[in-house]
């Protein structure tokens, strides 16, 4: 009699991928009970894990602002962002519940270094001009990948993303009024403005990923529509819409190697320092430890929260069942 | 150039005064009047100023400090679905303070707005309660002092409704509806918190121990109370306590908490005598606005 | 406060008997967009129970005025057809033309109808 084995995962039935591979050709749209490869749940799973926590995680360098907003107005609207941020980190995870993840497994991924966010969220905000900034910076690369995300072949992926994408509109507005508005005003506050964006242009450029020749995820994720776009198609196309939105507010980009390309109709920019982008990936950036720590203790300072409300619902169906 | 020597230290002293006086000019009691021009005795309080601008300070001023507060939630939430709703209290809360402090500054009638008052004020100057600039805590006592603070907004709101000034009836109408969700979520939680496990009872009743100190407070009557009654804004503090009590009362019972007896009460921040708290808050908010004067944002 | 280390053991249990840290249930949300729309599913989200699932259903999907009513559903109260159905539940209904009013023809003269 033959030991029981633990059995290797299944391999996919080559039918059931080429069935599938020709659905994604046609365009439609996979739902959670559809089948599908192991190796497409598993990278969905975690591009969009990697997506919730970016927005959780973001929480963190803006709500530093939040109670220190020069305005009323701003501390609204500034609230009211960081707020969105983590709506959109809610749909995000409960997409990926339809893949059979539970939010807690990703959430516990997070708080112990094991999976990656948005690296962008690693460096710190200095002033007050980092809210416009990033707004402007961030929330607008975000647009940029989200707009084609929101294409996705996952339906639960693309509809979180069509919801996400009209918030986020409101988010690169507020940083751009910001930036325009500092533009406008005081030598030192024109002064805040430049620093800033200083600080996160190039941070803001590592944000589509690594250059396509050393993305390792890129080609099959392209193939099976869960990404439409390279990373260097979007970083393009990142840099031809702000520069002019530079231009506009009389502000300059750190990069001496600006320049229109009349033949690609492209603006050609100089090479990121991918040490520095590794090296924040890998957890070394200014404030990985930082991020972490604030998500641990949150989470840690509300576990005694949330068994109170288990332990309160749970008295309340005995005392049902009793009645 | 002379030397003095002051408590066995020698200092330089650059300019000596003209006329050779020491300790007049250049001392303690230069530029002020002699003794017995004036009258020394003060009143024991500094008179209130326009009792409607007080009274639009105070609502304004609860509103945008506990809104602040509740806004350093952001992001340390105890799970995320309770983190967007403490931040919907909070946008609810500065919100309304916005309003009132525009309006308190169109009636005060010096061009102040709502930005001037909460960017440019000192912490004497601040009407809010006590209870709304301690620091947040843990949930349990943001929870709780949210829970005592909204009961009374409830009730408060639905006085003012029927403002005979129509800038704040109107203002009331639409804050009302907003307290009236607070109160509802905020109870949720007391009850669930103090029913819920052993720490958590014993977390949230600490709360509660803590906080009651500060209820008393909400209540007072004083000039302000009675001179904003005339102004048409008139809100029968007595009546509002015993509803106040009483939702207090029900919740505080069925999160199977206990009201602590014989508390003395704390008060003062309707005056500016505030706890050392509100100084620090104020530190934080005010920074950005006042290290650039003149700015816009 | 440092980050927990992977593998780290879990909060000591609640009083309450429960063992290590169990999730919140998940619930579904329906959000009716005007008066008299149907309602559609708006997204899920965790709750322990009916009524702070009905107030998280408001904060988080009704805070920019998408609803004027909420239904909120466990999800496991959710069944859902099976994708190998698809064949036999839906394809069937995809023939009968005369189902639909186009397939009747109306007299030219008749202009309104």
């Amino acid at each position: 009699m033959a030991t029981t084995k633990k059995s290797p995962p299944p391999a996919d039935d080559p039918a059931l991928v080429a069935a599938f591979e020709a659905r994604i050709a046609a365009g439609e749209s996979i739902e959670p009970k559809d089948w599908m490869p192991e190796r497409y749940r598993k990278q969905l799973t975690r591009m969009m894990a990697q997506h919730a926590h970016s927005e959780i995680v973001g929480m963190l360098p803006e709500g530093n602002w939040i109670t220190r907003a020069p305005s009323l107005r701003r501390k609204l609207s500034l609230i009211a962002k960081v707020q969105d941020e983590a709506g959109h980190g809610l749909y995000i995870y409960c997409g990926t519940e339809t893949l059979g993840v539970e939010r807690d497994e990703l959430v516990a991924q997070l708080h112990d270094g094991t999976a990656k966010y948005s690296s962008i969220f690693n460096y710190p905000t200095l002033s007050w001009a980092d809210m416009g900034v990033i707004g402007w910076f961030v929330d607008g690369a975000a647009i940029v990948n989200q707009t084609v995300l929101a294409k996705a072949s996952y339906g639960p992926y693309a509809r979180a993303m069509v919801r996400i994408c009209k918030e986020e509109n409101f988010h690169k507005r507020q940083g751009y009024e910001i930036c325009a508005t500092l533009a406008k005003g005081t030598p030192s506050q024109r002064a805040m403005l430049q620093d800033a964006i200083d600080r996160f242009w190039w941070p803001s450029l590592m944000m589509f990923g690594p250059s396509d020749k050393d993305s390792p995820n890129s080609a099959e994720l392209l193939k099976w529509r869960v990404k439409r776009k390279t990373n260097d198609e979007l970083r393009q196309r990142f840099v031809n819409l702000t520069v002019p939105q530079a231009q506009a507010i009389g502000v300059t980009l750190p990069d001496p190697d600006l320049t229109y390309n009349p033949e690609t109709k492209n603006w050609d920019f100089g090479e990121i320092d991918w040490d520095e982008f590794w090296q924040v990936v890998g957890g070394n950036g200014p404030c990985n430890k930082e991020r972490l720590a604030a998500r641990n203790a949150a989470h840690d300072e509300g576990a005694w929260v949330r068994e109170a409300a288990l332990a309160h619902a749970a008295k309340q169906r005995r005392g049902t069942e009793a009645a | 150039m002379t030397a003095k020597s002051v408590g066995g230290a020698r200092v330089e002293r650059a300019d000596e005064d003209d006329d050779g006086r020491d300790g007049e000019a250049g001392g303690v009691g230069a530029g002020f009047a002699k003794a017995g021009d004036f009258a020394v005795a003060g009143p024991r309080r500094a008179p209130f100023g326009d009792p409607l601008v007080e009274f639009l300070l105070r609502l304004g001023d609860d509103r945008l400090i506990l809104g602040h507060r509740l806004s350093e939630w952001c992001g340390h939430g105890p799970i995320l679905e309770e983190d967007i709703a403490t931040s919907n209290m909070a946008l609810d809360l500065i919100g309304q303070a916005a309003q009132l402090l525009r309006l308190a500054g169109e009636v005060e009638g010096k061009g102040r707005d709502e930005d001037a008052l909460a960017y440019f004020r000192d912490a004497v100057h601040f009407r809010n309660c006590l209870m709304v600039e301690q620091p947040k805590g843990d949930f349990g006592y943001t929870t709780m002092r949210q829970f005592l603070f909204d009961a009374y907004s409830v009730l408060l709101w639905e006085a003012l409704v029927g403002a005979s000034h129509e800038g704040l009836a109107a203002i009331a109408a639409k804050a009302l509806k907003e307290a009236k969700y607070h109160l509802r979520h905020s109870s949720e939680w007391v009850v669930r918190l103090g029913d819920g496990t052993e720490e958590s009872h014993a977390r949230i009743q600490r709360s509660l121990d803590e906080l009651w100190r500060f209820t008393g407070e909400l209540f007072e009557r004083d000039a302000v109370v009675e001179g904003a009654a005339r102004a048409g804004v008139a809100v029968d503090l007595e009546a509002l306590r015993s509803r106040w009590d009483a939702i207090v009362r029900d919740v505080i019972d069925r999160a199977t908490l206990t009201i602590p007896a014989d508390v003395v009460m704390q008060s003062g921040g309707r005056r500016g005598r505030h706890t050392e708290h509100l100084g620090h808050l104020l530190a934080t908010m005010q920074i950005v606005a006042r290290s650039h004067p003149g700015a816009k944002w | 406060m440092a980050a927990r280390a992977k593998g780290a053991p879990k909060r000591a249990a609640a009083t309450d008997g429960a063992a290590a840290e169990a999730a919140w249930p998940l619930w579904e949300v329906f959000t009716q967009g005007d008066q008299g729309k149907p309602f559609e599913h708006a997204g899920s989200l965790h709750a322990t129970d009916a009524e702070h699932a009905m107030q998280n259903a408001r904060d988080v999907y009704a805070r920019r005025g998408e609803a004027v009513n909420l239904w909120v559903v466990p999800s496991s109260a959710i069944i859902a057809s099976a994708p190998g159905d698809a064949g036999p539940f839906f394809d069937p209904g995809n023939d009968k033309a005369y189902r639909h009013p186009q397939f009747y023809k109306v007299p030219q003269g008749v202009r309104v109808f």
